[in-house]
């Protein structure tokens, strides 16, 4: 941020230049360091106006009157960041401001105690910019399952082993027809960048799913963090893609097809997933099945295509 | 003005539409409409009503109604909503995050019985299981009333000494669904009302980036409870100019925090809200020609509770008798500790609590005359005594 004040907070600023200021709260290793630096740099200084839900993210501002981000943040309820988003959007418009609407929730505040308010913000094609950070877990109150985590990791609720499969929550948002909905990776910064842009300069909604490290969550090294997901690209298991109005597909970043090997460079480095415990031949059936989904839709409904 | 025979919830939806359109000069209005029994026909009206600079979001809960009217709120616009009952409750976590971000929205609450078992009449238990999240209350007995307490509560929840949100609440179907003749406002004189305009001076500002509501110690957070507290107690001088200007612009005199009546000589006062005051007030004046040294209070503001209106009005009264169409099951009614509190300093006043018309049971003046006879025959107070009425 060019100025700031002592206390944290600026004054007479439009332009956003670093969305995260240095000194922020969040664990080494974090994948929402990275994903927020980098939203700032796709923002091109745009001032957004930014909701963040009961989650990590709030938790980075640090303590009042401090607040690690540059832009006007509005911590809202767990459930509640895509109506008061609404809200927000609705005030710019009718005053003619251009400052993007975004909520940068969680997995939990996305896929479970907030998908009904997710749902009908996307319905209503509210004009915001839907941003979830996933790590896969609830990591704000210590690591418990939600339904973004994968079967067989094991959290403070799942002690035996999660034995239901994470929630396509790509499958939900393109079933509303929003104008734009994509996966994200901080391994693939260039492809980050791009749909962060190409969401930018949509109108409507827009759904973005980064796939986050947490190493405190995941029980992996901070260092490797990037590695990990690099990895999760690599063997297939979070592929990297992008829905048109909920119906045009198309595959950004295509993997190898699945191998044992490239699934144990991402599990094995995780003590979520416990050695032995994890069934590799039944995940990688999973990851060709979702693939052969998305290669029918990529050719049969190609982004590529005007829309028929 | 016209002079029109309507419903409650046409003069809810007709008020809250005019203090919005108000705002279009400034930074206009919004609000999330989402409907329940038996308010829906005000947000049906909210959705008609063609605003010049205003947006009325159809969402899909409650929870949401109120998070777009926070959002709209940190965004700088006027914003209201209504709902009732179980939409009340299920609204709960964002009635009081609303409260505690401090945004001046104004929403109607139409009174109705919390299911289950389900039933859809009148009782107060909704709005006052929410007096606790630092919202105004103000229950209103007519549906003149209604219109122009709607009015005063944008005037004072956007007071700068206030900046709280409000409730205005009415009885559900009593209220929300008989005809009345009211005297309509006009935009013009809703506009010379509410010239000021909505200005939330926290609201998200790119101009200024701060983070709004995110974590804070327990210093912070005390400094912040004793702020709305101060502002709390700001609320019967604001509210009071507000009456005052209010009978500049419309030249009628709303009541104010309470409304006594016949209590300056009265040994003996009842207390009631909303339509069974209106009853009350018939049952009273009865009394009084029968020679009974009777008043009575109409309770209208229930946060922040008028301790020092009910100490100066009931000053020297022997027998006061709470009217509670509400109850807070362990305790009892939930206006009577309050005026019990108020009271503390008068060691000899009975205080008793009347439980009636729990449910909607319609309360008849036969029944609120035999309270008063319970009433002045006691000479000591003692547990809610329950007032059982037919239908």
């Amino acid at each position: 941020m060019s100025t700031s004040t002592i206390e944290g907070q600026s004054d007479g600023v439009t332009q956003c230049e670093h969305l995260l200021r240095a000194g922020n709260t969040n664990c080494a290793g974090c994948g929402m360091s990275l994903g927020l630096l980098w939203l700032g740099e796709a923002l091109d200084g745009h001032m957004p106006l930014v909701v963040i839900p009961a989650c990590c993210g709030i938790v980075t501002a640090g303590a009042f009157p401090t607040t690690s981000y540059s832009a006007p943040v509005a911590a809202s309820t767990f459930a509640s960041s895509p109506a008061v988003a609404t809200g927000l959007s609705a005030v710019a418009e009718m005053n003619q401001e251009d400052n993007p609407v975004i909520c940068w929730a969680g997995d939990g505040g996305t896929y479970d105690i907030g998908i009904a308010t997710l749902s009908a913000a996307a319905e209503r094609n509210e004009n915001i910019i839907y941003i979830c950070y996933d790590n896969e877990i609830y990591g704000n109150t210590g690591g418990q399952r939600s339904s973004a985590t994968p079967e067989g990791v094991f959290t403070t609720t799942s002690p035996a082993g999660k034995s239901e499969r994470k929630k396509d929550i790509m499958a939900i948002m393109a079933a509303h027809r929003i104008p734009y909905a994509a996966t994200l990776s901080i391994a693939h910064r260039d492809d980050f960048l791009r749909k962060l842009r190409t969401a930018r300069d949509k109108q409507g909604f827009r759904f973005l799913l980064i796939h986050s490290p947490c190493p405190t969550g995941w029980k992996s090294e901070p260092e490797e963090s990037v590695e990990l997901v690099r990895h999760a690209v690599d063997c297939g298991l979070f592929p990297l893609y992008e829905v048109h109005d909920g119906r045009r597909y198309r595959v950004t970043i295509r993997p190898d097809p699945p191998t044992p090997e490239a699934v144990d460079k991402y599990v094995s480095r995780q003590r979520r997933f416990r050695h032995g415990m994890l069934d590799t031949d039944k995940l990688i059936r999973q990851i060709e099945d979702q693939w052969r989904y998305l290669d029918v839709m990529a050719r049969e409904f190609s982004a590529d295509d005007a829309i028929r | 003005m016209a002079r029109k025979l309507v419903t409650g919830n046409f003069a809810a939806g007709h008020a809250l539409a005019l203090a919005g359109e108000a705002n279009r000069r400034a930074r206009g209005c919004a609000g999330g409409a989402y409907p329940i029994t038996p308010q829906t026909e005000i947000i049906e009206y909210l959705r008609r009503f063609e605003f010049s600079k205003g947006r009325i979001v159809p969402v899909e809960s409650e929870h949401s109604a109120m998070a777009v009217c926070m959002g709209a709120s940190l965004g700088g616009a006027r914003t209201f909503t209504a709902s009732s009952s179980n939409g009340l409750a299920y609204m709960a976590e964002n009635v009081f995050a609303a409260g505690f971000y401090r945004l001046p929205i104004v929403m109607v609450a139409v009174n109705r019985t919390l299911g289950p078992p389900w039933n859809i009449w009148v009782d107060q238990g909704d709005s006052l299981a929410l007096r606790d999240a630092a919202w105004l209350q103000l229950y209103t007995d007519s549906h003149q009333d209604l219109v122009d307490t709607i009015l005063l509560a944008f005037r004072v929840a956007e007071d700068p000494r206030v900046m709280l949100p409000t409730m205005v609440a009415m009885d559900g179907f009593v209220t929300s669904h008989t005809q009345m003749v009211v005297d309509l406002p006009e935009q013009e004189q809703v506009d010379a009302f509410l010239s000021t305009g909505c200005d939330v001076p926290h609201r998200l500002n790119v101009n200024r980036p701060t983070t709004v509501g995110g974590l804070t110690w327990p210093k912070e957070t005390e400094h912040h409870r004793r702020e709305i507290q101060d502002a709390m107690e700001n609320v019967p001088a604001v509210l009071e100019e507000a009456i005052n200007e209010f009978e500049g612009v419309f030249g009628r005199r709303p009541d104010g925090a309470i409304a006594a009546e016949h209590t300056e000589d009265a040994e003996t006062v009842l207390v009631a809200c909303n339509t069974m005051a209106r009853t009350l007030r018939g049952v009273v004046a009865e009394r009084r020609t029968a020679g009974t040294k009777i008043g009575m209070i109409k309770s209208k503001l229930f946060r922040p509770f008028p301790r020092q209106a009910f100490r100066d009005a009931l000053s020297g009264v022997k027998r006061v008798g709470v009217l509670d169409r509400n109850h807070s099951p362990g305790s009892g009614g939930i206006f009577w500790p309050e005026i019990a509190t108020s009271l503390s300093d008068q060691s000899d006043t009975i205080v008793q609590d009347y439980l009636v018309g729990l449910g909607g049971g319609d309360v008849t003046p036969e029944a609120l005359d035999e309270i008063v006879e319970d009433l002045l025959q006691r000479e000591c107070s003692g547990d809610p005594v329950w007032k059982e009425v037919a239908a």
